[in-house]
């Protein structure tokens, strides 16, 4: 017996909410990055179930490239992070300000 | 139905005890190579040749005190060294180590796990590995071991990146992930002759994800007394020590199945043997995964250890490079010869 | 059969996604995310997904999660000061969005039972390699290419970002 798409998509809901309830929460980068990886993962959850649904391999190939993504945009973001604490010695969301006018 | 389970849990005994085993002598072995190296007896004194020796050290490491640093995290401080010897054991789960018998009315095939994706499943648990690792040097709350654990996290990343392009020749001539398809692609030919380049890049990635010299940066005795398990005693480091043996061991036996032939025997084919055969693939998978296991100690005690810049400037601007040209090369010639 | 073990990696998957927003040291946040991570890759096994399992393994929780745990380490951040307080006047806000969110997809969902119908009949290898290569290297070869090409950006990025002295 597998579960119904329902329970899927309530799943992911739940982690993305989650998710979006960490990157309100708290105040250090890196935990807020890994709450954006947290909704990233719950909405590749939805593709998978849709694409095991309707027995169409297209929401895989897209989650494939969300990954892909993934991997960049943490290279990407973790650098970014690396250097603000050498400028600033905090890794405090509420210090990362340069670009607020 | 029962026998099925009984067969798989009596495979999963045998190569869990036979790598523990494998272990422990290795262990003597390396101590043996490096008197023979340099020149000395090496452990003679317990039994015959010394060959009581790793039970004598087993139960040294277990009778020892467990210590427990005071400010160490204690939660991750105890479970790290599970952490690196469960991958480690896993990961042989899917590395064929003979042809297979036919017996109770069904083929038994000398592999715990015949998956579709073998060669996926080893770098995914093998990716898992490092984790024992990096957590076991943070939570010993140690300079030392914190830059171990550092050290070697960023090291694994890079190295991992050369070992699995280097492979994907193999795959693009085998057309298939799984161990036992490219073990008996290998028959008549060992992939050895068909990929050299991608033969090197793996040895040498290899011995930098087992943490091996000339690559062991992230315990280096002589700058970091001992990296990432300084803080640990007892039968917690004998854990690290099984742990990083357990990976070398399944490390020769995969430069065997990719790149030797695997279970295969040069010029005979062993399916044709009945029992006989199936014996003979084993031994000739031990031997040759024996050699292996000779060139990591003989290495160890001949090669000095990479500086940290040397060892991030060969797996970015050398490897890397070197296994996208064969892998572009291995794709042409399979699509132009 | 399948549907407890769906509970189970869902139970878990939830929980761990809690420790990770609730955890006050990042680094049980870290191990928390890998825990969700693999929980996912065996939801991604239930639903037939086994090539994006493996590579959920070896992406997310190989390589990306042990960046992180880099950077934790290397930045030492320690811990953050207590934020599940009545007095942090964000609490309220963000329990009532979530719960907001939560509502709305269950409406969303429940509404849409009826169109939604029953699934496909499985062939069993809906994610196989095979499959997810041949439909990537011939409907989507141009965005390959481009994912290719936004990597490469990326990793050079990485690399300027993180060099001390720019010249």
């Amino acid at each position: 017996m597998t579960p119904p798409l329902e329970y899927y998509l309530l799943f992911a809901a739940a982690l993305f909410a989650i998710g979006v309830a960490g990157v309100l929460l708290r105040r250090n980068v890196i935990i807020v990055f890994m709450s954006i990886e947290l909704m990233l993962n719950a909405v590749n959850v939805t593709f998978i179930a849709f694409s095991r649904q309707m027995n169409n391999i297209d929401g895989q190939i897209f989650v494939f490239f969300v990954m892909t993504l993934a991997a960049a945009e943490v290279a990407v973001g973790l650098a970014i992070i690396v250097a603000m604490f050498r400028n600033k010695e905090s890794i405090n969301i509420e210090d990362m300000n340069l670009l607020k006018w | 139905m029962l026998i099925d389970i009984a067969i798989i849990i009596i495979k999963i005994m045998i190569v869990i005890g036979g790598i523990i085993t494998t272990v422990a002598y290795l262990i003597l072995a390396e101590r043996k190579v490096a008197g023979f190296i340099q020149e000395r007896y090496g452990p003679n004194r317990v039994g015959l040749w010394g060959l009581l020796q790793p039970i004598a050290d087993g139960v040294k490491t277990l009778l020892k005190e467990d210590i427990t640093p005071a400010r160490a995290n204690r939660i991750i401080y105890h479970l790290a060294p599970a952490m690196v010897l469960a991958p480690a054991l896993v990961t042989f789960a899917v590395v064929p180590f003979g042809s297979g018998i036919d017996a109770f009315g069904r083929h038994i095939a000398f592999q715990v796990a015949d998956i579709s994706i073998g060669i996926l499943f080893i770098f995914a648990i093998t990716s898992i590995g490092v984790y024992g690792v990096v957590l076991g040097g943070w939570s010993s709350n140690n300079k030392y071991s914190l830059l171990g654990g550092l050290r070697s996290s960023a090291q694994m990343i890079s190295y991992e990146i050369a070992l699995g392009l280097s492979v994907i020749g193999i795959l693009l001539l085998t057309g298939s992930l799984r161990l036992n398809d490219i073990v008996e692609a290998q028959i008549g030919m060992w992939n050895v002759f068909r990929q050299p380049v991608a033969f090197m890049i793996f040895l040498v990635a290899v011995f930098a994800e087992t943490n091996r010299l000339p690559f062991d940066l992230a315990e280096s005795e002589q700058e970091l007394i001992a990296g990432y398990h300084i803080e640990y005693s007892g039968f917690k480091y004998s854990m690290f020590m099984l742990g990083e043996y357990s990976n070398i061991i399944t490390a020769s036996a995969l430069i065997v199945t990719l790149f030797f032939g695997g279970w295969t025997v040069p010029f005979i084919d062993v399916t044709k043997f009945g029992y006989w055969g199936a014996f003979l693939s084993v031994v000739s998978f031990a031997v040759k995964t024996g050699f292996f296991l000779f060139l990591y100690l003989w290495v160890r005690w001949t090669l000095p250890r990479f500086r940290y810049d040397q060892l991030m400037h060969l797996g970015w601007k050398v490897l890397l490079p070197l296994a996208l040209l064969n892998l572009l090369f291995t794709a042409a010639w399979i699509t132009y010869v | 059969m399948t549907e407890s073990l769906f509970f189970i990696f869902a139970a878990m998957a939830i929980v761990s996604a809690l420790m990770v927003i609730l955890n006050r040291n990042p680094i049980y946040s870290a191990v928390s995310l890998v825990i969700t991570l693999f929980s996912l890759a065996g939801i991604f096994l239930l639903l037939e997904a086994y090539f994006l399992a493996v590579v959920q393994i070896i992406v997310y929780a190989g390589a990306i999660m042990v960046l992180f745990l880099f950077v934790i380490m290397l930045l030492n951040p320690g811990k953050e000061a207590k934020f599940l307080s009545p007095k942090n006047p964000r609490i309220f806000i963000i329990t009532l969005l979530s719960m907001a969110f939560i509502g709305m997809i269950i409406t969303l969902v429940s509404g849409s039972v009826n169109y939604i119908g029953e699934a496909a009949s499985s062939t069993g290898d809906l994610g196989t390699t095979r499959n997810i290569g041949l439909t990537l290297f011939t409907k989507y070869l141009l965005p390959f290419e481009i994912a290719s090409l936004l990597l490469l950006v990326a990793l050079v990025g990485a690399v300027l970002m993180t060099k001390r002295h720019l010249r």
